[in-house]
């Protein structure tokens, strides 16, 4: 369950990175692509090397969904609910929660990475708080 | 057997070679409890972990946590034989201290971020997916002698 002050930390963070959206979403997907090598499985149709525009305009789609998420933390089901039906009727990424789990898992090395010290302990617990409620509701409607 | 290649012993090996084990050892234990707080109900004897600023200052959970990531080398320093090397570990997580294998790869997930936080960009996504194996196989011995 977010706190306030989780909502306080996730808004700030999104916010320090709002002029980095393209660059983060492509970075975490970049690294999902490499550490988790099952996760090309959903993206055959996809040119996935190193810079690819693909990779960067995908990217950039999903960080600034994200970014809306973070935007509507008091309403995430109705905020994401185009994109959770996406998720359960068209794109189907298998099973509920787990490879969101492993973008989560990248996402957060990437704000790791450019946030440094920065990337605190609390500021850690509400963002892995808010990837996991994200996915949970994208994983809804999947039965 | 687990197989590494050339680079993938590279990349951990450097890596580790500049870790600080004691603080990173305590930072990563700090965050698991920080992060993911019903992983405290293995530590009730550690005192104050009423918060994340004690829980950081907590000097049982700095100690543990270097223990704990002091362990760790012995797997980087034993990559072919990882097994053999938690042998003994495995059944002393399960047989005495009752943790539930799930809570090796939360911890592994958190040791990767803290790595990611301390060398930026030195933490490419090939060190990234080297170290991910990593604490994968490490998680996967510390289970696998449970009955």
């Amino acid at each position: 369950m977010l706190t306030a002050d989780d909502k306080k930390l996730i808004q700030q963070v999104c916010e320090k990175s709002s002029g980095h959206m393209e660059e983060f979403g492509a970075e975490a997907l970049e690294r999902m692509f490499i550490t988790f090598p099952q996760t090309k499985t959903y993206f055959p149709h996809f040119d996935l090397h190193h810079g690819s525009d693909q990779i960067r305009g995908h990217g950039k789609k999903v960080a600034t969904a994200l970014a809306n998420a973070a935007k509507n933390l008091d309403n995430l089901s109705q905020a994401l609910s185009e994109l959770s039906n996406l998720h359960a009727y068209n794109l189907r990424v298998d099973p509920p929660c787990f490879a969101l789990q492993l973008l989560s898992q990248c996402f957060q090395v990437v704000l790791a990475v450019h946030l440094g010290k920065d990337y605190t302990p609390e500021v850690h617990s509400a963002f892995d708080k808010f990837l996991s409620a994200v996915a949970s509701v994208l994983a809804e409607k999947y039965r | 057997m687990v197989h590494w290649s050339a680079e993938e012993k590279q990349l951990i090996a450097s890596l580790w070679g500049k870790v600080n084990v004691e603080e990173c050892g305590a930072e990563a234990l700090a965050r698991l409890l920080i992060v993911y707080p019903w992983t405290q109900r293995f530590f009730a004897n550690f005192g104050n972990l009423s918060s994340p600023t004690a829980i950081i200052g907590n000097p049982k959970v700095r100690a543990h946590g270097k223990k704990v990531l002091t362990s760790f080398g012995e797997a980087v320093k034993n990559l072919d034989n990882i097994k053999a090397t938690y042998s003994k570990l495995s059944e002393l997580h399960c047989e005495k201290l009752h943790v539930d294998p799930e809570n090796f790869r939360l911890l592994g997930d958190i040791l990767i971020i803290v790595l990611a936080s301390h060398f930026a960009r030195d933490f490419t996504p090939a060190c990234q997916f080297a170290w991910q194996k990593l604490v994968g196989v490490v998680a996967h011995a510390l289970a696998r002698k449970y009955h």
